[in-house]
């Protein structure tokens, strides 16, 4: 029997039928009998007092239902940093002062959509408008207006990170680069916007139906904002169309929906319009970056200094986090061994910026990854060569921060020059570019103080054999029902289709944080893993008495066959092991429990993908517009559970990260983003999107189920630095701002000219 | 002042009364339930709501109910063949080409209306056909691998 039988295996999404049928129900598509559709007032101001609301013309109007106001609250101010109250900052229904243009003011809940939407027009709110500030360096001066107060300088929070002997290395280096960068915002754009359908009823229990990374932290956060018992409420993720890292906080639909319908105990859907999705959620972090970095003449790198000051907008967010992992992920994936990181988050006028696939890692990943290539240069190294001097390997002690254990880099490394040698000479103004990236299988944060094991799951096997697998992992499309079931199945030895897995719906499955950080696969697959090793060994208990095996022999499951390990034509059929270890039971169900929380792992994740991107580009040298032509990538993630999935995951990262790379942006005047709409929003759309590749490396993580690690984010981080490694080595520019626009290429290519002339 | 349109919905024929305002999507979603089609915007950008009406792809976020009157329209509920997935559908399945799902309606309802017009599209015309619609999952390439195989021949409609 070759080792695995399930994982590894081509399989079709779980839900893709419904999906393509356009049978699988959306937050969206929800309906409940008497539910009204509920819009929200939001503020037009940057920064203002609120001097009154008055929303008696809106509650007298035909077809409107109940009106709320930040009156109507508990008055508490949430945050999904809970271990932080002063990183707590978030009203959503502001009560005295909103602080972005956005910032959500007053909800109604309507017989129809068109009614609410009239009723908003009614709701009187008296303003005192107040100086704003939008740009982070402005914000941390004196001069700027106090965003929060107490806040001094609008300093929301700093992160230090420190290593080795800094200074006293800068002092042994050979050669010293300092450069500034700018990472730009963008936006999640899901293609389901933000929205919930709440229902309050008159036991006092809210269940509310939302699309979200996180139905444990949504329930966790209402509970908060409402003043309610955790148990009373209970969150259900249907269907999702995408996230992004847009999903897992407490959101405005969400608050909004259960707050008006706790007041009337009638169900209320809120669907926020594609212009509140782009204004009034969360965005990338964009980020200000100062770099030093120090090397050897053979390109040894000995020390590397790293400022931020990002952009926080009104609220903390997820933003701390961005902060700390940027920070982190700015010494990946070299060995430096002296270190230095100072990061600050400034408070400004603008909407909130938090959590985006990749986390702060495809901003330093850009920054650094680009000064590396100019470092090689200015050594007249190879930019393989240097990489390879000093990547990562495996086992690797970060000091003080992180231990690696499985570590493809190198591998990758090989793979991608292989790639680039094959492809010879390249034609006039193409150029290959390359990035080396890294990233964690989930964080070992708990600033949300959950007081359960991070992931969990239970499996029940039915007497006909069938598996019932309950998790609270956020299937979000990245496909996690799949991997997980792909990973029950195996351990479990039954096949694919047996199982029906039930995510996600806090009045059923365990407690698991969600879908962010790329945690699935490698947490909640160990928890899912030992749900299904727990309920094994049951069955082999019975197995064993059944069989009269000597105790010498293991047994195991595979195939629906339980046989002995070494000698596995001995057996019987699983089914049969079933209904009698049920029946031995008193016909007590099979159960197992699996639980994972990471320890020992150091601080950051408990385990870390690898990889290097190449990205080639051809520009014209006339226009500065440039095609990205081919993305080729090895990604280390381990033993592949789902390949269709990894595809998708790759595929779709570089149509997110060479977007943020090439023209997503979000422009803004006084606070206002100016491009609100997906007409005007940029993306890759499929004429514009390489032809990609992957390039296979086989490794195995000890921590990982079954050897996985992630392979979610950490793909988004490479190639924005990978494209303006390739456009430099096409035409020679270099541009240190995100996006690469074509217009900033033409100017630096002016700038060129003009510098050759004199 | 509402109106009456008549309409053929996946077959069905459908009196409704309505306000002239109705737009064909919200006919779909809020008076049909049929919700396969999905609103991911509103400036008519992002494909999602796309259906077919008289044989041609549209976007029925934008288009009014009663301009469809008379009109046949076939939205993703009506691609399959009672429990039998048509060829787009299953290819989209085995090349990964769905994620999240919710541009999936729209995506397929083009590459019909685009297959059905010319069932030998080549690679570029395959990427031009379905450059209107937005994917935020899948990066587009499984799709056109998926479209690229249904021309070949590889997945065959149940009669």
């Amino acid at each position: 029997m070759s080792k695995y039988s399930v994982i590894g295996t081509r399989v079709n999404m779980i839900g893709g039928t419904e999906k393509v049928t356009g049978n699988a129900k959306y937050t969206t598509d929800l309906t409940l009998p008497g539910m009204l559709y509920g819009k929200i007032l939001r503020s037009p101001h940057p920064h203002a007092k609120i001097l009154n609301f008055d929303t008696s013309k809106a509650e007298k109007m035909l077809g409107v239902k109940a009106v709320v106001t930040g009156s109507d609250t508990i008055g508490k101010k949430q945050g999904i940093w809970r271990r932080f109250p002063e990183l707590c900052d978030e009203e959503i229904l502001c009560r005295t002062k909103v602080r972005y243009i956005g910032d959500a003011v007053a909800a109604v809940a309507a017989i129809d959509e068109d009614t609410a939407e009239e009723a908003l027009g009614l709701i009187k709110v008296e303003y005192e408008t107040l100086p704003a500030v939008f740009d982070p360096m402005e914000a941390i001066t004196e001069e700027a207006p106090q965003i929060h107060e107490g806040v001094e300088l609008n300093i929301n929070v700093n992160r230090h990170i420190e290593w080795g002997n800094v200074d006293d290395a800068f002092k042994e280096c050979d050669h010293i680069r300092e450069d500034q960068f700018v990472c730009s915002s963008q936006a999640h754009v899901c293609m389901e916007t933000h929205c919930a359908l709440a229902s309050f009823d008159y036991n006092g229990k809210l269940t509310v139906w939302t699309s979200t990374q996180s139905s444990y932290y949504i329930q966790v956060l209402l509970m908060g904002m409402l003043g309610m018992r955790e148990g009373d409420i209970r969150v259900i993720n249907p269907y999702t169309g995408g996230g992004f890292g847009s999903k897992f906080e407490l959101d405005s639909a969400q608050f909004c929906a259960s707050l008006l319908s706790k007041k009337i105990c009638r169900p209320v859907k809120i669907v926020l319009n594609r212009e509140e999705e782009f204004t009034a959620t969360k965005r990338r972090t964009p980020m200000y970056y100062f770099l030093k970095l120090g090397a050897k003449k053979d390109g040894t790198l000995l020390a590397k200094e790293v400022r931020v000051i990002t952009e926080g907008g009104a609220y903390t967010a997820m933003g701390a986090t961005a902060l700390y992992l940027t920070g982190f992920f700015s010494s990946f994936p070299y060995k430096y061994p002296n270190y230095r990181y100072d990061g600050y988050r400034a408070y400004t006028n603008t909407e909130p910026t938090s959590a985006m696939r990749g986390f702060g890692a495809p901003q330093s990943t850009f920054v650094g990854e680009s000064q590396l290539d100019m470092m090689a240069e200015d050594l007249g190294i190879d930019p393989f060569e240097i990489r390879r001097k000093n990547g990562m390997t495996p086992d690797y002690v970060v000091p003080g921060q992180a231990f690696i254990q499985s570590c493809g880099l190198h591998q990758c490394l090989d793979k991608i020059e292989a790639h680039v040698k094959e492809r010879g000479k390249l034609p006039p103004n193409h150029g290959i570019g390359i990035a080396a990236y890294g990233f964690m299988s989930g964080g070992i944060f708990n600033w949300f103080d959950t007081p359960y094991s991070f992931s969990a799951a239970i499996v029940r096997i039915n007497i006909d054999g069938k598996v019932d697998l309950f998790t609270g992992a956020n299937e979000i499309g990245q496909g996690s029902n799949t991997t997980l079931s792909l990973i029950c199945a195996e351990e479990l030895g039954v096949h694919f289709d047996d199982i029906r897995i039930h995510s996600a719906d806090t009045g059923i499955c365990p407690p698991d944080l969600g879908a962010w950080g790329s945690r699935e696969t490698l947490m909640n697959g160990n928890a899912v893993k030992r749900a299904a090793a727990d309920a094994k060994a049951q069955l082999l208990e019975f197995a064993a008495a059944k069989m009269g095996v000597n105790i010498v022999y293991d047994l195991d499951i595979k195939d629906q066959w339980v046989h002995l390990v070494d000698r596995p034509e001995r057996g019987v059929s699983y089914f049969d092991i079933v209904k009698e270890a049920i029946r031995g039971r008193d016909g007590e169900v099979i159960i197992g429990r699996g639980h994972y929380t990471p320890h020992r792992k150091g601080m950051i994740s408990p385990a870390y993908s690898f990889g290097i991107q190449a990205a080639e580009v051809e520009v014209d040298p006339e226009t500065g517009k440039y095609k990205l032509l081919n993305v080729t990538t090895a990604h280390d993630s381990g033993k592949v559970i789902n390949p269709v999935g990894i595809e998708g995951q790759l595929e779709g990262a570089i149509m997110m990260a060479g977007g943020y790379g090439y023209c997503e942006d979000q422009p803004m005047h006084n606070g206002k983003i100016l491009n609100p709409t997906i007409a005007d929003y940029m993306m890759i759309r499929s004429l514009d999107m390489p032809e990609t590749k992957i390039l296979e490396i086989d490794t195995y993580e000890p921590e990982g189920p079954f050897g996985a690690k992630e392979a979610g984010e950490g793909l988004t981080n490479p190639t924005a630095g990978a494209i303006g490694n390739a456009v430099y080595k096409a035409v020679g520019v270099r541009i240190n701002t995100l996006p690469i626009t074509p217009e900033k290429v033409f100017r630096a290519l002016k700038e060129k000219e003009r510098k050759q002339k004199r | 002042m509402k109106k009456v349109v008549k309409l053929t919905v996946n077959g069905q024929p459908y009196e409704l009364y309505i306000k002239p305002k109705t737009l064909l999507i919200e006919v779909l979603r809020d008076h049909l339930q049929l919700t396969g089609a999905k609103r991911g915007c509103e400036t008519g950008s992002c494909g999602a709501c796309t259906v077919i009406l008289d044989g041609m792809a549209v976007k029925s976020c934008s288009i009014l109910a009663i301009q469809a009157d008379g009109g046949e329209v076939t939205t993703v509920e009506g691609l399959a063949k009672g429990n039998e997935l048509h060829p787009l559908q299953k290819a989209f399945l085995d090349h990964g080409a769905v994620q999240c799902g919710f541009c999936t309606s729209g995506m397929l309802m083009s590459s019909k209306a685009l297959l059905d017009e010319n069932p030998n599209l080549d690679k570029q015309q395959i990427k031009e056909g379905i450059d209107g619609h937005i994917c935020r999952c899948t990066g587009y390439n499984s799709i056109v691998r998926a479209l690229t195989d249904v021309v070949k021949g590889e997945y065959k409609e149940v009669k």
